[in-house]
């Protein structure tokens, strides 16, 4: 095989180091086959080689935990009997070479980890990061994000899985490495979780669904390198989605899995047949043989090489009981479909490839598995950061008038209503979806029982720029809260990082204290993280996006009647903030819109503070003691407020409230662990004295009433705005930059 | 009285449809596989929405060739009451037991959101408890729901008074503005001649609960219910 030179190697994204430990494991120079397995499987994207030993870090356990990290998805016990089956995972690098089916089979992709899982899927979400929709490159970002949105819409309508929450950010880190990140969740029985591993040797080995073309071989790899001007000649590298194959694929495994003839089942998503072959048999602690000349294909003269490493979309690798091959395969007959027997579990430890009979990939698991590279990269403090930590003063002046601001906050993309969006997504499907798309946290309940989940994905890369530990805290922060706000108890997360080159120092030193930030917010919340996803060379010609972790948060609401939306009910309620204001305006969106400056520091977090707004929000709402609850996030109090009256028909508010510093700060500033609850007069009280229980700072602002937006600060009017004029701003912004009708 | 609910490769309202039938009305419900023959002896008959075949072709195109769509066929034409949603509208026209066609959205965009819908019909099996001008809060979710249909189809539609929805504004006035999709003359749902057979692109079902955001789509099913009683088993499917 002397074949394999540096030109190879690096084709495969494999370094000289790298290959000398494949040669070290097998005891012998790899086939060609087996160096493009070795390749797929060691790279970043499938072996974590980069983030692993960090990972280690995070709590991964908990009393309700039933699955964690490991497995295709997480899973947690809701009660009942039941267990939500929830992961994120990050489709970056095809959504910006071809962004309808790099974000389609996105969503394809997270929805076979679920069912895969033995869970039915209820509800996705999508985290989005895109460049400014008017900046260097509007055009082409506009074109991107109709694509996404398209792709989403396309593959999560067409099968069925409500789209029921989100959010996007607006940034030109972003605009040559757009984030799209997909979350889905589905249900199990808490005894029936089914697992990725072989087991049992003689059993049969299957392969179901799309026939294996050439399409998607080395997306892996192009998913663990960084983009330079020739990356769209990548475009073969990203995959086709066809939902009606996943649609029948669900189905039929949902109907296998009820019977007991199922042994393990792995879709086949990164490095397709490769990785489910070699994962399932390493889990199983087994090997596995299969012969590549079985395996349905849609072209001719496939080589194994190519057979391994096609990333065709909607595949699963089953493992069988023997003696139970008939039933199975009629169960797939039935929808259409067919099983092929492609190999047998063997004892050996070993995946064998063959072709037509002939061995052409031999690889213990161990060497594969086992000898993997794990990397401690080296880190360094970057030094833009100490550039960054101040806001300076001079750059504010006296700001502009609070209602100029205001206006132009609310008609910023990242805070204007995404309704363009949400509406090309189908919401409602399954019938389970409590508070519509756009209205808090996604909500759907758990027909049969009692119960809902809610769930949130948050993270702001403005805030982890500036300070990388806080804000994977403040991302944790906000997606319980906002899952609180709708009356949940948090209880599991899953991550996706989203991280530049691993190879540079300084971006290897956000990674790691991202995950350090987030591993001590979990522990202070109690929310443990049950799975997710790493996604890094997010450089194009060596320029990093912000860092982003987006943290994904699923709660339960034991009863469902008790669900909150972020709404005003009606008029005559009393208008609290929990929380305090400190006036913080390092990172906001303020800074940036109002003046253009990405700088200061974060919001502080103090997570014992954080913990108790939850408890109450949580508490509160389980006495139905509030009509309303949203989380002060993004735009600080004034936005806050504004989008509670929202959607009510017009219901305004009357507000004062006690300044904190500059009237930007007490109005924009973006002071962590708050959120505004509206309560019915006879509540008040109550809520008051559960605040100060739970140690809240709970202050009464004023009264919902009118049809105004007022807001003063210490007595004086600062903000006065018609509710309607102020929601057709905050609603037609979107749609403005898009051709067609507005939304 | 037991509704069938026909599941085709690609549908996924059916367990909408399921459940409301069955769990909210308290009726007896049952699946139908696209590749019976037979309706279990079902009273009403339910298409249900989804994208049936993934709507590759065209919505609906290949679904009308499914076994059970023969039995469906005869038990409309033996006047039982047959609802087609969403893509079981566009079946339905796909299957000439309805006239005309779907075209894209105007926008040429997926539309899911609450619409309003005027009941313009009260004599048909659905909506046989709703009052004329009744207006209905339903869910849309489509991206093929711009009804359209030859000049003298439309004339015919509306001097036969077969329009059984329209779009509408809060006044049940039928607006363009207040028309999703730019369907002609506003229709979201009509009936067949004999009026047994209705199809709209709303989807009532999803519409039966009040915590769901409206319970205004309850009334088809409830009409259905009664007008079965009424007959008796007269239009019952052979088993």
């Amino acid at each position: 095989m002397s074949a394999i030179d540096t030109a190879l190697l690096e084709r495969h994204g494999l370094t000289r180091d790298e290959y000398d430990r494949i040669v070290a494991a097998l005891h012998r120079e790899p086939t060609l086959t087996e160096l493009g397995i070795f390749s797929v499987v060691w790279s970043e994207h499938c072996s974590y080689k980069s983030s692993r030993i960090h990972l280690r870090k995070l709590p991964t356990t908990g009393a309700r935990v039933l699955q964690g990290p490991g497995e295709n998805a997480g899973a947690v016990d809701i009660g009942d009997g039941l267990a939500a089956v929830f992961k994120i995972e990050s489709h970056n690098h095809p959504s910006f070479i071809e962004p309808y089916q790099g974000a389609a089979t996105g969503v394809g992709g997270i929805i076979r980890d679920i069912f895969t899982m033995g869970a039915r899927p209820i509800a996705l979400m999508n985290s989005l990061r895109f460049g400014a929709l008017d900046g260097r490159d509007g055009a082409r970002t506009r074109r991107i994000v109709e694509g996404v949105v398209a792709g989403i819409a396309g593959y999560g309508n067409s099968i069925g899985i409500p789209t029921v929450g989100g959010e996007i950010t607006f940034d030109d880190s972003y605009a040559a490495n757009p984030l799209v990140n997909v979350f889905c969740l589905g249900i199990a029985r808490a005894d029936a979780l089914v697992k990725g591993s072989a087991a049992g040797s003689g059993n049969p080995v299957y392969y179901v669904g799309a026939k294996t073309g050439r399409d998607g071989i080395h997306g892996a790899t192009m998913a663990s390198a960084e983009f330079d001007e020739k990356s769209s000649e990548k475009r073969p590298a990203v995959q086709v989605g066809d939902p009606f194959m996943e649609k029948l694929l669900l189905e039929a495994c949902l109907e296998l899995m009820r019977t007991d003839a199922l042994i393990g089942v792995q879709d086949m998503g990164a490095a397709g047949l490769t990785c489910s072959t070699s994962e399932m048999g390493s889990r199983g602690g087994s090997g596995i043989e299969i012969d590549v000349s079985r395996v349905p294909q849609r072209e001719t003269g496939m080589t194994a090489y190519e057979i391994m490493l096609s990333e065709s979309q909607e595949r699963m690798l089953l493992v069988v009981k023997k003696g139970r091959e008939a039933e199975v395969e009629a169960i797939f007959e039935k929808w259409d479909l067919h099983a092929a027997n492609i190999g047998d579990v063997m004892t050996d430890g070993i995946l064998r490839v063959k072709d037509k009979g002939a061995v052409v990939a031999e690889i213990p698991n161990s060497a594969l598995v086992d000898a993997a590279p794990v990397y401690d990269r080296p880190t360094a403090r970057p030094a833009y950061l100490d550039r960054v930590a101040t806001i300076d003063p001079a750059a504010l002046g006296s700001g502009a008038p609070p209602d100029h601001t205001f206006a132009a906050l609310l008609s910023s993309p990242t805070i204007a209503s995404k309704r363009w969006v949400y509406r090309q997504y189908d919401h409602m499907v399954r019938t389970n979806t409590l508070v519509l798309a756009g209205m808090g946290a996604g909500v759907v309940r758990v027909k049969g029982t009692d119960r809902a989940l809610a769930m949130s994905t948050d993270g702001s890369g403005r805030y982890t720029y500036l300070n990388p530990r806080r804000g994977a805290m403040l991302a944790l922060a906000e997606a319980a809260r906002n899952v609180a706000c709708a009356g949940a108890l948090p209880i599991g997360a899953t991550n996706c990082l989203n991280f530049g080159n691993p190879e540079r120092p300084e971006i290897m030193w956000q990674f790691v204290e991202a995950v350090e930030g987030l591993a001590e917010a979990c522990r202070a919340l109690d929310i443990p993280i049950t799975g997710g996803n790493v996604s890094l060379y997010n450089e194009t010609d060596g320029q990093a996006i912000y860092p982003t972790p987006i943290i994904g948060v699923v709660g339960v609401i034991d009863d469902a009647s008790t669900t909150l939306s972020r709404t005003f009910k009606q008029r005559d309620d009393e208008i609290v903030v929990l929380g305090e204001n400190l006036g913080e305006l390092g990172g906001s969106e303020y800074l940036r819109t109002m003046h253009g400056l990405v700088q200061g520091q974060p919001p502080a977090l103090d997570l014992a503070k954080e913990r108790a707004l939850i408890s109450c929000l949580v508490r509160a709402a389980g006495e139905r003691l509030l009509q309303s609850a949203h989380d002060c996030s993004d735009g600080g109090l004034a936005v806050t407020l504004a989008e509670c009256a929202f959607d009510t028909g017009g219901i305004g508010l009357d507000i004062d409230v006690k300044g904190v510093g500059s009237l930007q700060q007490t109005l924009f500033g973006e002071s962590a662990s708050r959120a505004v609850v509206s309560i019915r007069p006879e509540h008040f009280g109550r809520v008051l004295t559960l605040a100060a229980e739970l140690g809240v700072a709970a202050v009464k602002v004023g009264r919902t009433g009118g049809s105004r937006i007022r807001i003063a600060v210490d007595g004086v009017r600062t903000i006065d705005s018609s509710v309607e004029e102020a929601e057709r701003v905050w609603t037609s912004a979107l749609g403005r930059y898009f051709a067609g009708r507005a939304a | 009285m037991k509704f069938a609910v026909v599941v085709f490769p690609g549908s996924n309202c059916d367990h909408d449809a399921y459940h409301a039938a069955k769990h909210v009305l308290g009726q007896e419900a049952e699946f139908v596989w696209h590749k019976e023959t037979s309706l279990g002896g079902a009273d009403v008959v339910i298409l249900p929405g989804g994208f049936s075949h993934g709507d590759y072709l065209r919505t609906g195109a290949i679904a009308r060739f499914s076994p059970v769509m023969t039995s469906v066929t005869e038990f409309a034409r033996a006047g039982g009451p047959v609802l087609g949603i969403c893509n079981g509208f566009q079946i339905l026209l796909e299957a000439g037991l309805l006239p005309g066609a779907m075209l894209r959205n105007r926008d040429l965009k997926f539309h899911c959101e609450h619409v309003r819908v005027r009941v313009e019909q009260a004599n048909t099996p659905f909506t046989s408890g709703a009052a004329v001008g009744r207006i209905l809060s339903l869910p849309i979710a489509h991206g093929e729901g711009n009804y359209f249909a030859d000049p003298e189809t439309i004339q015919l539609l509306e001097s036969t008074g077969r329009i059984v929805f329209r779009y509408c504004d809060e006044n049940g006035t039928p607006t363009d503005a207040a028309n999703p999709n730019g369907a002609m003359n506003n229709i979201a749902g009509i009936c067949n001649d004999a009026r047994n057979v209705v199809g709209l692109m709303p989807h009532p079902e999803r519409a039966c609960e009040r915590v769901l955001g409206s319970a205004d789509g309850l009334v088809l099913f409830e009409s259905a219910v009664s007008a079965v009683t009424a007959h008796g088993a007269l239009h019952t499917a052979t088993a």
